[in-house]
């Protein structure tokens, strides 16, 4: 049985010009040992998706459509029964491991408050825990660094003790918001293999939310490239750096530097700005930048289409973007 | 409290580079001794009347003088200290511990409960407070107790906002967000991240609503409505020297400096404690 099955999920902001659709008819399953990525750049909608799958949304935003965590149905589930999922089925990891933990209390207690809250264990037998849980992280010194306060430690260190505060109840899925973003290189690509390690290790499921199509490359097998909240283009992240279908991850990985581009060579923008999700009409969300936009764009939101198979875009132009990628 | 802890040693010998919080702690100090002393000795009785030694000016004998009954004033002061520790203390449990309740619950809660409790504060916030106070105490009869009652309910608004405010920004912070991602609900998330870290600024809060509630225990008294006699209490020695301004005005001196001194201490103190726990200054360390 699929682990997670997201259905046309939508969520809905309310602003002052009425709602704003942060994520529009997201739809994708996840099997345990499976890795998906979010891409797309910032107010794509990709944190607010990981926001919604954990029951964090916003006050005041409205979620539709299914998301069924082994066939239970999260959207129609109370905040209680949320709290007893939440940390313990499935886990969050933070971009800003500097904030996202509390300042007043030792990263030992806060790597075992989730084993206390949902197994019941003891606070002597989950601070032991808590330590193996450092020390599997890496975390040197895991013994005597438990009972350091967050500001004793340097960001890549912070940002292991979240991840064993994510790991302590072994939760079937792991979504990584940005986990690297904060961190220099060196300590990306180290936590990074410590995140895909574990995802192996113990057989979880992983979403990875980023804006680096570097990090996508190395770490998921499945890349769901977003823009304007909507999934423009789903692929096997192989499939994805052959060819790219949607004229959206195509201007996406022409504007990426590359080693080996001649001297002098222009990186290619994207013409635009990224909408006011306020504003976008009930049509392709990309249509207002699309260098390939027909008039049946602005008609109706396009429906995904295959590409080949498991490679899928929402764009009833492909054939011209196609031509227009061979160019 | 935990910042102190992470400090060691250093804190205390930081605090008492500071000049305020050395001299708020002073003087503090001074008030809470006498109070102290008072309890086992005092120089005279500080209730017994001993009318052929009234209005005897300060000397050796009575440092402070006598009053129009001869009691000794040193000794009714430091009586007197105790009684206005013990108002501003209760006083400032019930506003603090009601008080800030109310503004976690609103701060969690949000909606209509945030509504209803800070609507509230804004009523009782309307009325001053110690002309409130004076009602109420006017409506219960005059008493320790019932001043006590008047003067806590008035401090309940002044702390609810204060952390409703506080809480409220916690309650913006990522960690927050990352201990609901852990399933922790608002009760907890409330107990064991938000106070802890809204608790400095409560606790400063504290001190400065203690200075005022000795004001205004002071000032009942001074009204009749608050300590009855025989025990002494500085407001109604202030009252009471009122009569005798031109033959013994050391009479009111001597009440009106204890009044100042606590006043000023806690104040100090409170305004030296902010000082210190403020972030950025301990960050500079």
């Amino acid at each position: 049985m699929t682990l997670l099955a997201v259905e046309d999920l939508t969520v809905s902001l309310p602003t002052r010009r009425g709602w704003a659709r942060a994520v529009r008819d997201l739809s994708f399953a996840l099997d345990r040992g499976q890795t998906l990525g979010l891409v797309g750049e910032s107010g794509c909608g990709k944190s607010m998706t990981a926001l919604a799958l954990m029951g964090l949304q916003p006050e005041g935003a409205r979620v539709a459509g299914r998301i069924a965590l082994d066939g239970e149905d999260l959207l129609t589930l109370d905040e209680a029964d949320l709290c007893r999922i939440r940390g313990n089925r499935m886990a969050m990891i933070f971009q800003e491991p500097m904030t996202a933990l509390n300042p007043l209390q030792p990263i030992g207690r806060q790597v075992s408050e989730p084993l206390r809250l949902h197994r019941r264990v003891g606070r002597a037998e989950a601070e032991r825990e808590a330590v193996r849980l450092l020390d599997r992280v890496g975390l040197p010194n895991a013994a005597q660094r438990a009972h350091a306060h967050p500001h004793m430690l340097s960001g890549g260190q912070r940002q292991r003790a979240m991840i064993a505060m994510a790991l302590a109840c072994g939760p079937d899925l792991l979504i990584a918001d940005e986990p690297t973003t904060a961190l220099d290189v060196t300590i990306q690509g180290q936590i990074l293999d410590l995140v895909i390690e574990l995802v192996d290790e113990r057989g979880m499921a992983l979403i990875l939310i980023t804006h680096d199509l570097g990090v996508i490359a190395e770490t998921v097998d499945r890349v769901i490239v977003m823009y304007g909240g909507a999934g423009v283009e789903e692929a096997s992240s192989e499939a994805l750096f052959d060819y790219r279908a949607h004229p959206y991850s195509q201007g996406l990985f022409a504007a990426l530097p590359q080693i080996g581009l001649a001297r002098g060579a222009r990186l290619e923008p994207i013409p635009g700005t990224v909408p006011d999700l306020a504003d976008l009409p009930d049509a392709c969300t990309f249509v207002d930048r699309c260098p390939i936009a027909a008039g049946a764009c602005r008609a109706a939101p396009p429906p995904p289409l295959a590409v080949a198979r498991g490679h899928r875009a929402r764009c009833i132009r492909l054939e011209e973007a196609r031509n227009r990628s061979i160019r | 409290m935990s910042i102190a802890a992470d400090d060691g040693p250093g804190m205390v010998a930081r605090a008492f580079r500071h000049r305020s919080f050395a001299i708020g702690a002073v003087l503090t100090g001074l008030v809470i001794a006498a109070a102290l002393v008072s309890l086992f000795w005092t120089p005279y009785s500080a209730i017994e009347l001993a009318v052929p030694r009234k209005l005897r000016p300060p000397s050796a004998e009575h440092p402070f003088g006598t009053d129009h009954f001869g009691r000794d004033i040193l000794s009714m002061i430091m009586v007197g200290a105790r009684n206005s520790i013990v108002v501003g203390v209760v006083a400032v449990a019930i506003g603090c511990s009601i008080g800030t309740a109310l503004g976690l619950l609103a701060a969690a809660r949000r909606g209509w409960v945030e509504e209803l409790v800070m609507r509230f504060s804004d009523f009782t916030f309307a009325f001053p407070a110690i002309l409130s106070a004076i009602m109420i105490t006017a409506l219960l009869g005059p008493g320790t107790i019932n001043s006590i009652l008047a003067i806590g309910i008035f401090n309940v608004p002044v702390f609810a906002r204060l952390a409703r405010g506080a809480a409220s920004t916690i309650w913006a912070r990522d960690f927050i967000l990352a201990a609901r991602a852990a399933g922790k609900g608002q009760a907890r998330i409330t107990v064991e991240h938000v106070l802890p870290n809204i608790l400095s600024i409560v606790i400063v809060q504290a001190t400065i609503a203690f200075a005022l509630a000795i004001l205004a225990e002071a000032g009942l008294s001074y009204l009749g409505l608050g300590t009855q006699p025989p025990l002494p209490s500085w407001g109604r020695m202030l009252n009471d020297a009122q009569t005798f301004m031109y033959d013994a005005p050391y009479l009111a001196v001597f009440p009106g400096l204890a009044i100042a001194v606590a006043v000023l201490g806690l104040n100090l103190l409170g305004d030296g404690l902010r000082d210190l726990i403020d972030p950025r200054l301990a960050r500079k360390r």
